[in-house]
């Protein structure tokens, strides 16, 4: 079959690899129909996720036809049309119990690596570093999918790939973020990036009752995207002193909730984006929290920061007296996608949220490294891109 | 089960390892039999050699004191300092009172710092003497050098050594280890047990065994991988079995790898499924260097028990071990293809 391996920094190339097989009772395979690049992919493309190793399959995003089951896979038949989520979770440890399922205990095969970097591991993640277990991503023409009970969500026939795709990752993250803010009637939530995440973000923001969201970006195509489809006011950071705008615009207290759906690698402007980017080229420190930071010395005293962007390791010059001395909460995680993906569903069904809303790139997998070079680089104004590996 | 009402296994919870004296015996009942072949380490051995330590600094000190007092001409010249013998003196006397203090009491972390302050002093003092005349600058390096490694010395020997309880060594045999690990499963304590008593399960998820036959009830006989490819076997003995609570084995005398430990299962807190708590003592086939091999192939025993807990509580919770292996991916790279750590095989 063809996938979209990684060789290096800047480096993924469609490749012909032996197809996928069935390698415990439980696992299904797979066959892709659609497969989004996300944010985060942009992280392993850079070279600032450790554990990647050439001919790593990339990809977390994918849905398809089940073409092979396992011999103790019963929830699952062959021909279901599913929604596979990123975090793959076993379904029956403690935490799968309390539905945290990306930090399931079993499903890490490289546990003790993910522990020497985080002190415990988390789930597996398709196509996401050794760190969080290795396994092939789903940015190809099949994908071995584990624990096949508990994961894929089946998915009915007559709604199209491009509305229920992003139920594997980025529209149950975007919810989730907002989710964690404590949201009440009149609430002011301020997101830091107008990409895929922080787009749905806002929306679901709105959705759980919020009364303004303010979005943060540079690139004139997002802040657009956050106004019209979003329904936000918004900031350019390169234009306008983002802390100044947010005292200005809510009475000098501070938005109520803050998110940050930009992560370990974020731009910014001035002295301390210079010192950051220099240390983070250098490996001096494994994430550039500008955005981060931004957010917890603006949220309102007793505010909830939300942090649903990706940070691998250490970070430099987190501002943790504004939190303690300021009572704010700080909720963060990887998304527990097996948790949102049914009432998602249905809020999609019901025409609450649009996820096809974000899609700017339609492509063949052949053009996956096209792909990502122009989603790094917001070359053709790039939101979204979703291979269509059949085509 | 009769077994909640038992009290014993409550009280063997996580936090002994703070209190290294009151470790819990892994026997219970009142019957504590010598531990295999390989000895307990005595809480006190470790202590032997702290006040060797102590003792020896104490010495050392003086020596130094009466060198200084009685020739600091002649230590001036060897050291490269200008000629200063009142100073000296002054710091023989100063050597002196740290030495008699360390000597009443030698484990006292106060006396050892008092020598690295007094280090710190020596180390500012050569620094001045740098720039004054009559000083040797090369003689003044060299004792620099000297100076800067009695000064980490004396800071190792002032900080107390910290405990690592999943793995230390045994006293008396050269790379033998005792292990300790524990693992949470999401599944009761008896179910647990009775896996864990069918031992020719075992290489279903002990990564380096590869057959274990059962020769009686309690006997098996033994497979495994070694280091670097080798093979080795023994048999095996359980030699306590407390149903859905302990199992104790050790190896029988002759076999390639001298290994005894126990594993218990204990109620996790709050009904949280079960703690099984495995503590293995084991002595690899050739020693400290058989050790510090199997480390560098990546088959140091903390590891694979770790490892093997990990496995065993996949194969209770949900019926199948985790892998990659033998997944598809693209060309790999002659690095991962060497140091596979992580990377499927």
């Amino acid at each position: 079959m063809k996938a979209t391996c990684w060789h290096g920094v800047n480096d993924v190339r469609v490749e012909q690899v032996p197809d996928p097989r069935i390698l415990n009772p439980g696992d299904a395979i797979v066959k892709i129909s659609s497969t989004a690049i996300c944010g985060s992919d942009l992280h392993l493309y850079d070279g600032y996720v450790p554990t990647m190793e050439a001919g790593d399959i990339l990809g977390h995003e994918f849905m398809g036809e089940v073409v092979e089951i396992g011999s103790k896979v019963s929830r699952l038949k062959v021909g279901d049309r599913v929604v596979v989520p990123f975090p793959i979770a076993c379904g029956h440890c403690f935490f799968c119990e309390q539905k945290l399922f990306s930090v399931c205990e079993n499903s890490n095969p490289n546990a003790h690596l993910a522990e020497k970097m985080w002190g415990h591991s988390p789930a597996g993640i398709f196509g996401y570093s050794h760190l969080t277990g290795g396994y092939a991503g789903g940015q190809a023409e099949y994908a071995r999918v584990p624990y096949a009970d508990v994961g894929p969500l089946v998915v009915p026939p007559d709604l199209a790939d491009d509305k229920v795709l992003f139920l594997s990752d980025i529209l149950p993250t975007g919810y989730m973020a907002a989710e964690a803010c404590d949201i009440v009637p009149g609430a002011v939530v301020a997101v830091w990036g107008c990409g895929p995440v922080g787009q749905f973000a806002m929306q679901s923001a709105y959705l759980l009752g919020a009364e303004r969201v303010i979005g943060i970006d540079r690139f004139p195509e997002r802040l657009d995207m956050a106004r019209d489809r979003s329904r936000a006011e918004t900031i350019n950071y390169e234009l306008v002193d983002v802390p100044d705008a947010l005292r200005q615009m809510t009475g000098g207290r501070g938005p109520d909730a803050c998110i940050d759906a930009v992560g370990m690698e974020a731009h910014g402007v001035g002295v301390a984006y210079a010192y950051d980017r220099i240390k983070h080229v250098m490996r001096m420190e494994s994430d550039r929290p500008t955005a981060l930071r931004e957010a917890l010395m603006t949220c309102r005293n007793g505010g909830v920061v939300s942090v649903p962007g990706v940070y691998g390791g250490l970070s430099d010059k987190i501002p943790f007296g504004a939190v303690m001395n300021r009572s704010l909460t700080i909720r963060t995680g990887q998304t527990h996608v097996q948790r949102y993906m049914q009432p998602l569903l249905e809020r999609v069904v019901r025409g609450e949220i649009d996820p096809t809303c974000i899609i700017t790139h339609h492509m063949a997998l052949d053009e996956a490294p096209r792909g990502y070079d122009i989603f790094k680089n917001k070359q053709e104004q790039c939101v979204k891109v979703v291979l269509h590996p059949q085509h | 089960m009769e077994k909640s009402t038992q009290q014993p296994s409550r009280r063997t919870r996580a936090g002994y390892w703070q209190y290294p004296d009151t470790a819990p015996e892994i026997r219970e009942h009142g019957r504590l039999k010598p531990y295999g072949e390989l000895t307990r380490p005595s809480p006190l051995a470790g202590t032997r050699g702290n006040v060797q330590v102590g003792t020896a600094l104490a010495w050392f000190s003086i020596g130094v004191g009466i060198a200084h007092l009685l020739a600091p001409r002649a230590i001036a010249r060897a050291s490269g300092l200008p000629n200063w013998p009142l100073l000296l003196r002054a710091i023989g006397v100063r050597e002196l009172a740290c030495g008699i203090g360390l000597l009443s009491r030698p484990t006292s972390g106060a006396w050892r710092w008092s020598r690295v302050a007094g280090d710190a002093m020596d180390l500012t003092l050569l620094g001045v003497a740098a720039f004054t005349p009559g000083s040797r600058p090369r003689r003044l390096a060299a004792t620099a050098t000297a100076l800067a490694g009695v000064t980490a010395l004396d800071m190792s020997a002032g900080t107390q050594r910290r405990r690592t309880p999943s793995r230390q060594m045994l006293a008396g045999w050269p790379g033998a280890q005792r292990v300790n690990k524990s693992i949470t499963i999401n599944r009761p304590a008896d179910e647990c047990y009775r896996f864990w008593r069918h031992v020719e399960s075992f290489p279903t998820f002990m990564d380096n065994i590869e057959s274990v036959k059962a020769i009686d009830e309690r006997r098996s006989h033994w497979r495994a991988k070694g280091p670097a490819g080798s093979k080795l076997e023994w048999d095996s003995e359980i030699t306590e079995d407390m149903p859905g609570q302990l199992l104790e084995w050790r190896s029988a005398p002759g076999g390639d790898v001298d290994n005894s430990g126990s594993v218990r299962f204990v109620d996790a807190a709050g009904g949280r499924g079960t703690v099984v708590q495995v503590q293995m003592d084991y002595r690899p086939p050739a020693g400290k260097a058989g050790a510090l091999i199997a480390k560098v192939f990546g088959e140091d025993p903390a590891q694979q028990v770790e490892k093997d807990l990990r496995r065993f509580k996949q194969l209770m919770e949900t019926g199948e071990i985790a892998t990659t292996e033998g997944q598809s991916h693209g060309p790999r790279s002659l690095k991962a293809r060497l140091f596979n750590k992580g990377v499927e095989k």
